[in-house]
């Protein structure tokens, strides 16, 4: 944590989210440097979602309570692409965006898919189309990035090389970034940091000092998943 | 080893054509599909006709139907009444489409405008626009604006039920993109509700373009002076078949046309699907 010392670009206190009277998020604390890469982990129904949800202000109809502050530019990758079906691959990346044609055109350079940009989403493969949607968040240089399982429906092979590439993409415009994830794998391989989300709380916390070749043999990789694994409730 | 697997596997491929896959899509389109339907009609009504299985007088053979038709275009009267029936239903489907669309954004976009204008236009749905026709005459009268008006009724309703349709059934999940990209609310009727309302809008655009023609032909037969209707309803009063016949053919053409214009539309602007029917 030592680099991020003293800045944030997310502050979580005592949040609170609920559900028909059923707390889902019980009291979190959660605090995000400039540039940090913070991988969530958690089982199905921890809350990874709702947390995520909040930070994204997608939730105004949910009943809680809490200090949450996040900065102006944020984008949301999703587990789908979640791209309009109807737009061409440029329209997508740009959307919303005024008069900003070269920047998505560079943007889809960037994630590998110049020259797709008038394809239709759907003649696009799944990894290609999730591309689009990371090319559609960072085209916008968000200062957080909120990615909720952005791989989950990817193939093995295609989700190593998404690996990659967000770490590159990350490297070169520097986004805080949030990404919940259920693979702990996944998450020591890009985070800074991981933490554990149970049952409303954060129960653990990982600061990963691997190194940028991050190894699944390494048995200093392998002790820090034994760990995140225990924090799951899952003995080996 | 390999040299004994390898006639077994080589059996085993052999076989598999015997496994026949059922293919669960239509199958690849026919080439002029459209046209095999309508030419086989007309093919049993000139057989019937030849054969004298079909007595002239109940329907006219077609050859006679195509000599009257071109009776009636040597001396212009099928020109300026089908003329004079084109502007109407032009003029009935225009306003009825702009009246379907405006209601089904105002209804679609907004809980108050559903709760105000669903129900009424529900009602109206179940009242045939054919039935408001005698209270149509007696506001409007007999002339021009009642014959546009019965037509724009009967428009309206299937653009609106299928143009609302289309919007409510637009995914959740853009709805919440368009919230993360900060779309404004302009930006999110152009950029999402309109274009993820268009097919609905033009299946009901399919409906509403026969609806057009199909008002028409019952206007046209009450107090009118000219139009399509008008010329086959004198051609009753004289007992001429063929007079009525093509006017039936002209109707019929007119509506097969103008939906193979909107089925045009629809591929086009619809390029981005991926249907059973592609």
């Amino acid at each position: 944590m030592a680099p991020y010392a003293g800045l944030v670009t997310v502050q979580v206190r005592d949040l609170v989210r609920k559900y028909d009277d059923r707390a889902v998020l019980d009291g979190v604390d959660l605090e995000i440097a400039p540039g940090e890469f913070v991988a969530l982990l958690g089982k199905s129904g921890s809350g990874k979602s709702t947390l995520l949800r909040a930070l994204a202000g997608l939730d105004p109809e949910v009943v809680g309570s809490g200090e949450l502050v996040v900065p102006q530019q944020v984008s949301v990758v999703f587990q789908d692409s979640r791209l309009l079906p109807w737009a061409r691959v440029l329209d997508n990346v740009v959307l919303g965006l005024r008069g900003s044609e070269q920047r998505g055109r560079e943007s889809l350079a960037e994630v590998g898919l110049a020259g797709r940009e008038d394809a239709w989403p759907n003649e696009l493969s799944g990894g290609e189309q999730q591309r689009v949607a990371l090319a559609r968040s960072l085209v916008r240089e968000p200062e957080l990035l909120l990615a909720d399982e952005p791989f989950g429906a990817l193939d093995a092979l295609t989700r190593l090389k998404m690996h990659a590439l967000l770490r590159k993409l990350c490297a070169a415009h520097q986004p805080a970034v949030l990404l919940v994830t259920h693979d702990v794998d996944e998450a020591i391989v890009l985070a800074d940091r991981v933490i554990v989300l149970d049952a409303g709380r954060l129960v653990a916390e990982e600061v990963i000092s691997l190194g940028l070749e991050r190894s699944a043999v390494d048995p200093e990789f392998a002790a820090v998943r034994a760990r995140l694994l225990d924090a799951l409730g899952v003995t080996l | 080893m390999t040299t004994t697997t390898l006639p077994g596997v080589r059996a085993a491929v052999r076989r598999t054509p015997a496994v026949r896959r059922r293919r669960l899509g239509p199958g690849k389109p026919i080439k002029f599909g459209a046209a095999i339907g309508p030419l086989l009609l007309l093919v049993i009504w000139s057989i019937g006709s030849a054969t004298g299985w079909i007595d002239q007088r109940v329907l006219s053979a077609p050859w006679t139907v195509v000599s009257t038709a071109g009776e009636l275009i040597a001396d212009g009267r099928l020109q300026s009444n089908l003329w004079t029936s084109s502007q109407r239903a032009l003029l009935g489907l225009g306003l009825g489409i702009v009246l379907g669309v405006v209601l089904a954004l105002i209804s679609g976009l907004s809980r108050l405008g559903e709760a105000v204008l669903d129900g009424p236009i529900q009602i109206k749905r179940a009242i045939p626009s054919l039935a408001l026709l005698p209270l149509l005459i007696l506001w409007l009268g007999i002339g021009e604006s009642m014959k546009v008006v019965t037509i724009l009724l009967g428009v309206f309703v299937p653009i609106y039920i299928h143009t609302h349709n289309g919007l409510r059934t637009i995914d959740s999940r853009y709805v919440e993109l368009a919230q993360t990209v900060g779309l404004s609310q302009r930006e999110f009727i152009r950029r999402v509700v309109l274009p993820g309302a268009l097919p609905g809008f033009l299946l009901g655009l399919r409906f509403a373009v026969t609806g057009a023609w199909l008002s028409l032909v019952v206007v046209e037969q009450i107090n009118a002076t000219s139009g399509i209707g008008y010329m086959m309803e004198l051609a009753r009063t004289y007992g001429q078949t063929d007079i009525i016949i093509v006017g039936l053919v002209l109707y019929g053409a007119l509506g097969l046309l103008s939906d193979a214009g909107v089925r045009l539309i629809q591929r086009r602007a619809l390029s981005w699907r991926r249907t059973l029917a592609s």
